[in-house]
């Protein structure tokens, strides 16, 4: 851009790079069912490669994230809070360390998911996918907000779908309950230390869509301005 | 006395080759300013905003650029301090022309956004007062010009927040945009059209020899805008649509209704910043060949000399032809999400501000107002992101043109000055 003249007033939007950051922390998370079902099959190398592939999504994700940091120096004036944004990134990020964390911890203890908890927690599982894929779905809205100058119908729109997510959100609480009662009544039968492990997949998976949730309130936050 | 008489023809060919290489310098250093939304919005090519720039900006400059060039000619500088030393005056102003040029060269050098504006009335501020005395300089009207700096991109921007949010309200937060923007954006090009034309014709066409009554103009100022709208209307009833039943495809197309909007503010940015910026390049040369015709009688009421206006109109479309294309071509895909939508805003309200101005003979800073323009899109929640680091550096080197200016014409003016003693 040249210093003479006015078009070095507009600053690199952070709104794009916000959306093709959810979209990678998305195509992460949705990675999980594909290693659930190797694992299930015992077919370890399988799993370890789609464990790379999560990883290398994770890391692409946090080079996305540090792009939006240093993109966003003092001095950007936007329609919405610089903080928002920042905010808004850093929770987006914690879904793809989330997942991340879910294959490594699955694959280095060489769990196992029950057979006769196996199809409810898949279940489960592409549940919390789906609070994920909702709040991406929002983030994508962000071109439009800025197209109606963040008022408005579409304001009202993505109200609707963070609240959509929500939804989503507690119909995962309640197969988590589910899920850990039926995990109890067989869990005497099997290895104590695995059993607390999976109590532990359990809860994090659940994360995966209580963080998404938060994308989602923080996203409520940054167009109640 | 006999300076003048001995020299004169020297010295107006002199002023007029100054005068025509600081127009180039102002074709070349802010065609990027005052096009550059259009291209950065993707509304117009490089090509496309070179020839609108090249037939507009010489429009404006011969139609409408007469006021301002008689304010710089003779109103930052009290004409009767110089009833008896007229050669002084044209020293001063030969001196000024060439301050404000190399000032400009060396600014689009090193690349620092300067204001040509700024730049020539400092430097005739700067060889009056210094070089001459201080009272020679009519510091009122100098206040009323430094005065207008801060209050025309205030106007420009509260104008352009008033358009962006009515195009939301009619346009964008509907059930069918597209619909609205069809039925709407023909009523923008029409206020850009009215607004022009009238300021045109009330205050350009005197020196073409056009003289409309005032009811007269007021009814050619709208026939012209009818035009100028009916003309968008087909151009967009000749758009085709991706019709599709997502949203999203919903708002490009609405982008492309206001593109053909975008072309219209184009051509009137062009138009506005050739009425206000050439004077800043021949109002100088305008007092040199007004004293010399009239033997070094200071005229108040001189016309300006036929040849003038379009020098300084050819001046600039060549320093557009020859380095536009370079100073665009660095304007590439730099800019997100600056959309027809949101450039369009900021053009209008900037050339409608310039315009009004050059009609009241007010030399305003062109680029100025425009900066003014997009911050009030940007209040408006419009733009992505507005980076505030670069608008401070830009006001800096608006600030430091004046002294710079200055200093520059008070060394010519004693150069020339030493030289013809």
């Amino acid at each position: 851009m040249s210093g003479n003249s006015i078009l070095g007033v507009f600053a690199k939007s952070p709104l794009k790079p916000l959306e093709l950051h959810i979209r990678k922390v998305n195509e992460c998370a949705a990675l999980l069912p594909s290693f659930l079902v190797a694992t299930e099959q015992s077919d370890w190398d399988e799993a370890s490669n789609i464990r790379t592939n999560i990883s290398t999504l994770e890391k692409e994700a946090d080079a996305l994230k540090r792009e939006i940091r240093s993109d966003l120096p003092g001095g950007i004036f936007m329609p919405v809070e610089r903080t928002d944004v920042l905010e808004l990134v850093s929770q987006q990020d914690k879904i793809a360390n989330k997942t991340k964390d879910i294959a490594g911890r699955i694959f280095g203890r060489q769990l196992v998911i029950p057979a006769a908890l196996s199809s409810e927690f898949n279940a489960y599982v592409e549940r919390c996918l789906d609070a994920i894929k909702q709040a991406a779905e929002a983030i994508y809205e962000l071109d439009d907000l800025l197209e109606t100058g963040f008022r408005g119908r579409e304001v009202d729109l993505v109200e609707k779908m963070i609240v959509e997510l929500a939804l989503i959100e507690d119909d995962t609480d309640r197969m988590q309950i589910t899920l850990r009662r039926n995990l109890m009544a067989i869990e005497k039968d099997m290895n104590p230390v695995d059993v607390m492990f999976l109590y532990q997949i359990i809860e994090w998976v659940g994360d995966l869509a209580d963080l998404a949730e938060r994308v989602g309130a923080r996203l409520e936050i940054m167009l109640a301005r | 006395m006999d300076i003048l008489a001995n020299y004169g023809s020297t010295l107006v060919i002199f002023a007029a080759i100054v005068g025509f290489i600081m127009a180039w310098g102002i074709g070349a250093n802010d065609v990027a300013n005052a096009m550059g939304t259009s291209v950065g919005s993707k509304a117009l090519t490089i090509k496309q905003a070179i020839l609108i720039a090249m037939v507009f900006e010489f429009a404006g400059a011969y139609l409408a650029g007469g006021e301002v060039t008689s304010t710089i000619r003779k109103g930052i500088i009290d004409a009767s301090f110089y009833v008896d030393i007229p050669e002084q005056l044209v020293f001063g102003m030969i001196s000024a022309l060439l301050a404000a040029g190399v000032w400009l060269l060396i600014a689009s050098y090193m690349g620092w956004p300067v204001s040509t504006t700024h730049s020539i009335v400092g430097a005739i501020i700067g060889f009056s007062a210094i070089g001459v005395s201080v009272d020679t300089v009519n510091w009122g009207a100098v206040l009323g010009i430094v005065g207008s700096w801060i209050v025309t991109p205030l106007i420009a921007g509260v104008f352009s927040f008033i358009i962006f949010n009515s195009a939301q309200k009619l346009i964008f937060d509907t059930d069918n945009p597209l619909q609205q923007a069809k039925k709407w954006v023909p009523l923008y090009m029409f206020l850009a059209g009215f607004i022009l034309s009238l300021v045109t014709i009330k205050k350009g066409l005197k020196h073409v020899g056009l003289e409309l009554g005032a009811v007269e103009g007021y009814l050619w100022a709208i026939g012209v805008a009818i035009v100028v709208a009916i003309v968008g209307k087909i151009f967009i009833s000749r758009l085709n649509f991706k019709e599709s039943k997502n949203r999203r495809a919903n708002y490009i197309n609405v982008e492309k209704v206001f593109a053909v909007l975008m072309v219209i503010t184009a051509c009137c940015m062009a138009f506005a910043h050739g009425s206000n910026d050439v004077a800043n390049a021949i109002g100088p040369l305008a007092a040199v060949v007004s004293i010399v015709g009239s033997d070094g009688e200071i005229a108040s009421k001189a016309a300006l000399a036929w040849w003038i206006l379009p020098l300084g109109g050819f001046g600039i479309v060549a320093g557009l032809a020859l380095f536009g294309h370079r100073v665009m071509a660095t304007i590439g895909t730099g800019i997100t999400h600056l959309t027809p939508s949101r450039g369009f805003a900021a053009e209008l309200a900037a050339a409608c501000t310039v315009v009004v101005a050059s009609g009241t003979g007010l030399p305003i800073s062109t680029t100025q107002t425009l900066v003014g323009a997009v911050l009030g899109v940007g209040m408006a929640r419009g733009i992505a992101a507005i980076n505030l680091g670069v608008v401070r550096n830009i006001v800096v080197s608006w600030v430091v043109t004046l002294p710079v200016g200055a200093a520059l014409s008070i060394m010519f003016f004693w150069m020339i000055k030493g030289a013809f003693s």
